[in-house]
């Protein structure tokens, strides 16, 4: 079938998804009996009146089905409420602090991708050797330390002993300074480590498993040079698998932000998230989970469709 | 000198399981335009011989000594530059398994030219051009069209056509056919034998086909190698080798053969299994499966010897029919007491010779 | 000898071979010692050939030790006392040994902050106390770092065995019973997945509250899913394999099937996945308690003791955070090497397993 078809039907199966997706994150959040007003009114008095102004005002009389029909078809068009806490449109919120995760994210990203497929392509070739061995070790350093250790540590000598960067981020500059940026660059790679390690180890064993493949074979009977059967043969191959972790890089960098925001005080919305935890401010916890996987489920599709294109196979 | 001369070839692997001699003191030649056949069970070497060709034995697999000679040239002494040269463009080959052996990335026009604009320095436009002629002379229909369609949307046949234009691409001297039809069925089969056959006479190529069945080898060769255990074990023009085969191996190969007409009611088999090659058997490696073997054979490796006159054998200089059995070299005591028979027109009555059997050895 | 060569015809079944005598092989003594039996392996469970492939794994031995060691010190550093509500054998003290060298609850705020010394470990006997420094109340971090492996360590294996408890039984029906129930389960499968491990734990923990069985609830409805989805794989590849088809027609019921003949060979992947599970829940777990969702501040666990010792890191005391983050390190990186070599134990050509989702889960 052409990309088109495919892409088509793609999306006709992710909308239910998306869909499901809220469904879940609503049902979760309001799976406990009580809701948000219980919670605040457990540390202030509220007179009754005010009570119920406020739960009309955040719908919390309505049934709980009516409820999540009004967030759904609020939050497809962007609405998500206002914060129980600061009382400020979520969506506000939101997007004031969006961009730098955004920012952060795409430098981990390029992080990961300028170092993880070159390594993992050397390692695959000189498989065995001490070259791909020394990859092994790095590979699985970089899984198992804590995320949130190794930005602590990056904090202490470049911010403390080094003195190379600020400890706390610049305030009152925009993500695109010059100040903001390149204090990001802590943050991303301490998220892009453990990337690169994952992605690394992936695009080693894809490759890997290319080279044995009988195709390389036919392709140097043919008298090729080593360097095209490589560079054209087998990279197109291992490239395609890995392709779909590129989706699963995503939502690695997701949950790495989420903790890594708060070690370096970064303004993003994974700090922003586990701020409003404490304080149960679910209008802001439901659209930001509800972001996330929408985000993860985008991610797929684009990688679904992005293998499709590269493996003429898939699509038939 | 003969197109091209293997001399005592040995290839060793080492594995973890222990050295495994994959062939050993290998010689034999092949002149311009013959058909040499190598038949043997599955393990027997027949797959290393030919990667040992065009050096395409990978870790942990060597080449321990020996030479082969390409018109007169050693390719084992050759540089990488030069063995790829050779590669795809006077030496080409043929895989068993044609889905795998190409490149599902690719479209399969391309996969054939690129081996014509590597070696032939086409553009690419005369290359496709080429590469389309090339798919038509292997009987591919609408060949400018399915030039730009992918191997899975081939059927296994036309693969395996797919394969043989890739190594016609470059018009080679020498085509090394690696079991091209086993994964195939008989129908097919037959097509493809005969689409080698008629490339083989048009452009003079000289075809090593390696395979175990001995149908295949009766139609199509000129001359064959019998292998076991890495060995030659015998060697002799097609109809020697058929009508009067002189190694006990080849006996039990050909009386394997299931006959219409035949009144034994078992199936006929070679007893016993083919040796793992790391751990062969003393003397000669065939003996735990001979009727005819005796104390002698387990102390003594039989040579390859020329069954007339019992002289070692020198398989690069002479066509004579050579056997490695110590019966020919006068050391066996008892006789090789088998007995071919050949039916002349008329002799026995009885259904026609359509048994369309696959005559050959099953070690699957 | 030689038949009579007859006349060349180059047509085919004409040839026929007698003689060659297959009894005069088979009842006669072997001629020499070479005998083919010799060369063919006797089949060995797959289960214990996995098991000594293990043994040769040094890596994963030293992986599994390490990981025995740390369960060993998190048991035995302080006493374990049954608690009040434990039937009978209320109050008793199941284990008296005490490896840590201090309380880890003793307090010192006078004194605070103490940079790590060798002087207790060098005298005799060596205590060992302040070995890693002492934290912002002057607990001895060492004892805290040994006592607090209970926490981290407990959450990570219970965790998981409970997640196996749910995800195999889920995906085994949906492998076996298709249909409805399939897509029924599966949908939720996918629907889960679209949230990192740690977003949903969040979300999870932010309806449950704080604590130990909460935060391990949390983190098995997040982690039942790769075994649901590694459990139904297998069952489809295997359900149309013969010798369930056999077994049906011998009128096994359909749980013994699954039980008896599926589950065992589907195992080995799930095995593997759960063991670099073990891992990953651990550091969820200490991020969880790293920022501030996971259990009191007061508590040892070791992602926790980060928490309380963010800034004091960032400025310098570097053992606050150090040793606890060290422990959380050696743990996965040899969990890791253990679940690789359970892998590789399985399937040395790396050919089958597909748990390369990066160990997320």
């Amino acid at each position: 079938m052409s990309l088109q078809r495919f892409v088509l039907k793609r999306g006709l199966v992710t909308i239910p998804l998306l869909l499901g997706i809220s469904l879940l994150t609503f049902g979760m959040v309001h799976a406990i009996p009580g809701d948000p007003i219980d919670f605040i009114t457990l540390f202030t008095e509220l007179d009754p009146q005010t009570e119920m102004q406020i739960r009309a005002e955040y719908g919390l009389d309505q049934p709980v089905y009516i409820q999540y029909i009004d967030w759904v078809t609020d939050a497809a068009t962007g609405d998500f409420g206002r914060s129980i806490i600061t009382r400020d449109p979520v969506i506000d919120e939101i997007m004031e602090r969006l961009p730098y995760t955004l920012v952060m994210g795409i430098m981990a990203f390029g992080v990961t991708l300028v170092t993880a497929i070159p390594t993992g392509v050397i390692a695959a070739y000189y498989r065995d050797t001490k070259i791909d061995q020394a990859s092994r070790v790095f590979a699985l350093l970089g899984i198992a330390i804590p995320n949130f250790l190794l930005g602590l540590l990056l904090l202490l000598v470049f911010a403390s002993w080094l003195d190379l960067f600020p400890i706390l981020p610049p305030t009152g500059k925009g993500i695109l300074s010059y100040d903001m940026l390149v204090y990001t660059l802590l943050p991303a790679i301490t998220i892009g480590t453990g990337s690169t390690a994952l992605l690394m180890r992936l695009m080693r064993s894809s490759m890997v498993e290319e080279l044995d493949k009988d195709y390389v074979r036919t392709a140097r009977a043919k008298g090729l040079p080593e360097r095209t059967v490589v560079q054209k043969h087998v990279l197109r191959n291992s490239l395609i698998s890995v392709v779909t972790v590129a989706a699963i890089q995503v939502a690695f960098i997701i949950s790495g932000s989420v903790v890594v925001e708060i070690v370096f005080s970064y303004p993003g919305i994974g700090r922003l998230l586990v701020n409003r935890v404490g304080n149960r401010d679910f209008p802001v916890i439901q659209a930001i989970v509800l972001l996330i996987g929408v985000a993860v489920i985008l991610a797929n599709f684009v990688a679904d469709v992005l293998y499709a294109y590269l493996d003429p196979r898939i699509r038939y | 000198m003969a197109m091209l001369e293997v001399e005592d070839l040995n290839v060793r692997f080492y594995t973890d399981d222990g050295v495994v001699r994959a062939t050993n003191d290998l010689s034999y030649r092949i002149e311009a335009g013959e058909r040499f056949g190598v038949v043997g069970e599955s393990g027997a070497g027949k797959s290393v011989t030919s990667l040992a060709l065009m050096r395409l034995i990978d870790d942990p697999g060597v080449i321990e000594s020996g030479e082969i000679r390409f018109k007169g040239e050693n390719i084992l002494e050759m540089d990488e530059e030069e063995i790829r040269s050779l590669r795809g463009n006077e030496i080409a080959m043929i895989f068993q398994d044609a889905e795998t052996a190409l490149n599902p990335s690719y479209t399969v026009g391309e996969q054939i030219s690129e081996a014509i604009r590597f070696h032939l320095g086409l553009d690419e436009a005369a290359a496709r051009e080429r590469a389309i002629e090339t798919l038509e002379s292997v009987g591919i229909p609408s060949a400018a069209e399915r030039y730009s369609d992918y191997p899975h949307e081939f059927s296994g046949g036309m693969q395996q056509r797919v394969v043989i234009a890739i190594a016609l691409s470059c018009d080679p001297d020498l085509i090394i056919a690696d079991e091209p039809t086993t994964a195939l069925d008989v129908t097919i089969e037959a097509q493809i034998l005969e689409l080698l056959e008629e490339v083989a006479t048009e452009f003079d190529t000289a075809i090593q086909l390696i395979t175990h069945d001995l149908g295949v080898v009766a139609e199509f060769c000129d001359r064959v190698m019998v292998m076991y255990a890495g060995h030659p074990v015998e060697m002799a023009p097609v109809e020697d080798v058929y009508y009067d085969p002189q190694h006990p191996y080849t006996v039990g190969l050909m009386s394997s053969i299931p006959r219409i007409g035949d009144d034994r009611d078992r199936l006929q088999t070679i007893p016993g299994r083919m040796p793992d090659l790391i751990e062969m058997p003393p003397g000669c490696n065939f003996h735990p499966r001979c009727p005819y073997a005796e104390e002698s054979c387990t102390r003594m490796e039989p040579q390859l010897v020329d069954v007339e006159t019992g002289e070692p054998a020198d398989p690069i200089n002479s066509d004579a029919q050579t056997a490695a059995c110590l019966a020919h070299t006068g050391e066996l005591t008892g006789d090789l007491d088998y007995e071919v028979t050949v039916r002349g027109e008329g002799d026995l009555p009885g259904p026609d010779d359509a048994s369309g059997t696959s005559a050959g050895v099953s070690d699957r | 000898m030689s038949s009579e060569t007859s006349q060349r015809t180059t047509e085919r079944g004409r040839i026929r071979v007698s003689g060659f005598d297959v009894d005069r092989v088979e009842s006669r003594e072997p001629l020499s010692s070479w005998e083919p039996d010799l060369q063919s392996e006797e089949g060995r469970g797959r289960l214990e050939y996995a098991w000594m492939r293990f043994k040769r794994n040094r890596l994963a031995l030293f992986g599994a030790a390490t990981i025995a060691f740390m369960v060993v010190v998190a048991v035995f550093s302080r006493p374990i006392q049954l608690p009040g509500s434990f039937p009978v054998l209320a109050g008793q003290t199941v284990q008296p040994f005490s490896l840590a060298p201090a309380d880890p609850a003793n307090q010192n705020v006078l004194t605070g902050y103490r940079s790590p010394t060798l002087e207790n470990v060098l005298t005799w006997p060596p205590t060992g106390l302040y070995l890693f420094g002492a934290d912002w109340a002057g607990r001895d971090i060492l004892s805290r770092v040994m006592y607090g492996g209970r926490w981290s360590l407990s959450i990570g294996f219970i965790a998981v065995a409970m997640a196996l408890l749910v995800g195999i039984p889920l995906g085994s029906v949906a492998g076996y019973y298709g249909g409805k129930v399939d897509e029924l389960i599966m949908r939720l499968v996918d629907m889960l997945y679209a949230f990192p491990f740690i977003v949903l734990a969040i979300a999870v923990i932010a309806v449950l509250g704080r604590g130990y069985w909460e935060m391990i609830l949390a983190l098995v409805v997040v982690g039942w899913l790769p075994y649901a989805r590694i459990i139904r794989g297998e069952i489809l590849s295997v359900k149309e394999n013969e010798y369930v088809t056999a077994a049906k027609a011998l009128g096994s019921r359909d749980r013994s099937i699954i039980v008896r003949h599926i589950l065992p060979n589907a195992m080995a992947p799930v095995i593997v996945q759960a063991t670099l599970s073990i891992g990953t829940t651990v550091l969820v777990a200490a991020a969880l308690g790293f920022i501030g969702l996971g259990l009191s501040p007061a508590s040892a666990e070791w992602g926790v003791m980060l928490n309380v010792e963010q800034d004091a890191i960032a400025r310098g005391r570097w053992w606050a955070g150090l040793f606890p983050g060290l422990a959380i390190f050696v743990f996965v990186m040899a969990i890791n090497l253990v679940g690789d070599g359970v892998r590789d134990a399985f399937d040395p050509q790396g050919d089958q397993t597909d748990t390369d989702t990066g160990g997320l889960r």
